[in-house]
């Protein structure tokens, strides 16, 4: 891939998100550091440089170790998919095994140089015709080479000779913090012209692991710092949500949302490749809304996609039983599917890879996650933010119509965190609110925003009965019900504004 | 078998490299009697020798025999440490019989 304004090619690397944060790839025939502390996943990184290039380039590749022995990598990386003996039979994956053994005493007994060492990389490269090279870990080599002015100019002379050969490499090396020197024996200086930061970090509570550009020198690429995961099965999967660009279709096409009022309120009901928020405290009826927007698709034969967060299966079968509507035998016939999940068993991260992948195996037509906020409380508020940005724009790049609740922490008005980072992500918001008259609680909802739409801007009554949820009348002699202080004007007040604005 | 084995690994004609067989040449001169094979393989020519015994740095010295195996990093100039390491100066079987320890440290100085 050309890089148009910098004129530098650089080499896909197949890992998920990777290259869209790198603006297309590795720096091609140079030497990226990877430098990140200890667990940061430097070890993966690089075998799934490796391995990407094989599976979906047919690139074959070398992997140099300097710590681990590669009977232990072969082991370890099996669980991700990757089957490195046979790539190594098949001569697509060519270890240089320079990982300490304790067989040998060894003493020093003079100058030397690292000669051997690029010797053999050099025969190792030109046997498997290999484009790609990992070097893992520089920090080893210091351990078994004790002078590092040698391993610095050998470093140097091993990335100059390896730009001759052609291979487009990675070098990882140690931090000792996650926001100090770059790496240690200040080896980024000298080494490279590109460096890439593993961080994972403990936040809150949480460990969080993000990747970072630092630079690519003469190209260019995002700036800051990206989340990703380590998908048990896949490997890393780098989360590109700022880079993520605003370029999805848009229709004018309506679907219903389960219930004619709430349609007429929108104006004709949800647009289809829309994503609507539903705000409201405990009990004001944010779960029959979704009971309701599932109840409308599976009307129309379409496919619905549930992630539940907070009730059981059971619960929610229930629920739905009681407003006649039989989740069972939607799922029996296909056209839904439900997932609960304990929003503690992943991180945010996790669970938006999980979600991601069950939307594109499910191909659902209205997806509905109930609740969002519930999983506020397992990511740092950062997280969370990429989180609700991540899932908003994949679903709204599949055109489908999203619908999310988020839970406000108190009773009367207010507003919660997920409404704060996602009101303007959302192109509709409908409130549901308790609104306390003459001693007795009573819910109102309103349609407060519905982009590209005219929409009811009334605030009206909600009941909730064993059919299900009826929309009444507005609250016409109340006010202040969104502030959380509803103020009853009488008749005669009313008839007295009217009076003012007639004259 | 010769009581002394050895691989030397090099790399090409670097000056270390003709620096460490020179040295190791003119150490085994000085023992006229002694028993050795000493190979030498050029990591540019045979890399598969190299990542077979796993060396690193170059020039290396591998004392095959006797066991157990040592390794010497470097062009050989340390004269004390060659000695002591590869077996010329030791007490053991490897030793050659007409000098003795003390005798020969003397005759180096």
């Amino acid at each position: 891939m050309i890089d148009k304004a910098m004129g530098l090619p650089k080499l896909p690397t197949g890992i998920p998100g990777f290259d869209s944060i790198t603006n297309g790839g590795l720096p091609e025939h140079r030497t990226t550091l990877m430098s990140g502390t200890a667990g940061s996943a430097k070890t993966v990184f690089g075998c799934q440089y490796l391995a990407s290039g094989i599976e979906q380039a047919g690139q074959a590749g070398v992997f140099v170790t300097f710590e681990e022995p590669p009977a232990d990598i072969r082991r370890n990386m099996l669980g991700f998919g990757w089957d490195i003996a046979a790539w190594e039979a098949a001569g697509k994956w060519a270890f240089v095994d320079v990982s300490p053994q304790l067989t040998d005493e060894t003493v020093i007994g003079g100058e030397y140089d690292l000669g051997a060492l690029l010797a053999r990389m050099e025969n190792a490269v030109n046997r498997i015709g290999a484009e790609r090279l990992v070097m893992d870990s520089l920090g080893a080599v210091f351990t078994q080479i004790a002078q590092s002015k040698i391993v610095r100019n050998e470093m140097l002379r091993i990335t100059t000779a390896l730009k001759k050969l052609g291979v487009t490499s990675i070098l990882t090396a140690e931090r000792t913090e996650e926001f100090g020197a770059i790496a240690r024996y200040g080896i980024e200086e000298f080494v490279t012209d590109n460096v890439v930061v593993l961080r994972n970090i403990l936040e809150d509570e949480k460990r969080r692991r993000t990747i970072e550009i630092l630079k690519f020198r003469g190209t260019d690429h995002q700036k800051g710092e990206y989340p990703f995961t380590i998908h048990p099965k896949g490997g890393i999967i780098v989360l590109p949500l700022s880079a993520l660009e605003l370029k999805q279709q848009s229709t004018d096409l309506r679907i219903s949302s389960g219930n004619t009022v709430l349609d007429d309120m929108c104006g004709g009901g949800f647009f289809r490749d829309s994503v609507i928020l539903v705000s409201g405290a405990t009990g004001t009826g944010k779960t029959l809304t979704v009971t309701q927007f599932i109840n409308g698709g599976a009307a129309q034969g379409e496919r619905c996609l549930l992630f539940a967060f907070e009730e059981s299966r059971e619960q929610l079968f229930r629920n739905a039983r009681g407003w006649g509507l039989d989740f069972r035998e939607l799922e029996e016939s296909g056209c839904l599917r439900v997932i609960c999940t304990y929003p503690e068993v992943a991180g945010l991260e996790d669970h938006l890879v999980a979600m991601k992948a069950e939307i594109e195996t499910f191909k659902p037509n209205r997806v509905a996650v109930d609740s969002l906020s519930a999983l506020e409380r397992v990511g740092t508020v950062k997280g969370f933010r990429e989180f609700v940005i991540g899932l908003t724009s994949f679903i709204k790049h599949h055109e489908m119509a999203g619908l999310f609740t988020a839970t406000t922490p108190t009773l009367l008005g207010g507003a919660s965190v997920t409404e704060a980072h996602i009101s303007t992500i959302t192109d509709s918001i409908l409130l549901l609110r308790y609104v306390e008259m003459y001693g007795v609680m009573r819910r109102g909802m309103t349609v407060l925003k519905m982009r590209g739409s005219m929409h009811d801007k009334e605030i009206r009554e909600v009941s909730i009965d064993s059919s299900g949820m009826h929309i009444g009348a507005p609250f016409r002699n109340v006010s202040g019900i969104l502030a959380g202080v509803p103020v009853h004007a009488s008749e005669r007040e009313i008839a007295r504004l009217n009076d003012m604005f007639g004259q | 078998m010769p009581t002394l084995a050895f691989e030397l690994f090099v790399m090409g004609r670097t000056r270390q490299s003709l620096a460490a067989i020179r040295n190791l040449r003119a150490y085994f001169a000085e023992f006229p009697d002694l028993d050795y094979e000493l190979t030498i393989v050029d990591v540019l020519e045979q890399p598969d020798r190299a990542e077979e015994s796993r060396i690193l740095a170059t020039p290396t010295l591998v004392r095959l025999m006797p066991l157990p195996s040592l390794r010497i990093i470097g062009d050989l100039s340390e004269k004390e440490i060659v000695w002591q390491t590869i077996g010329l100066l030791s007490d053991d079987s490897a030793r050659p019989g007409s000098h003795p320890n003390d005798e020969g440290s003397s005759h180096d100085r």
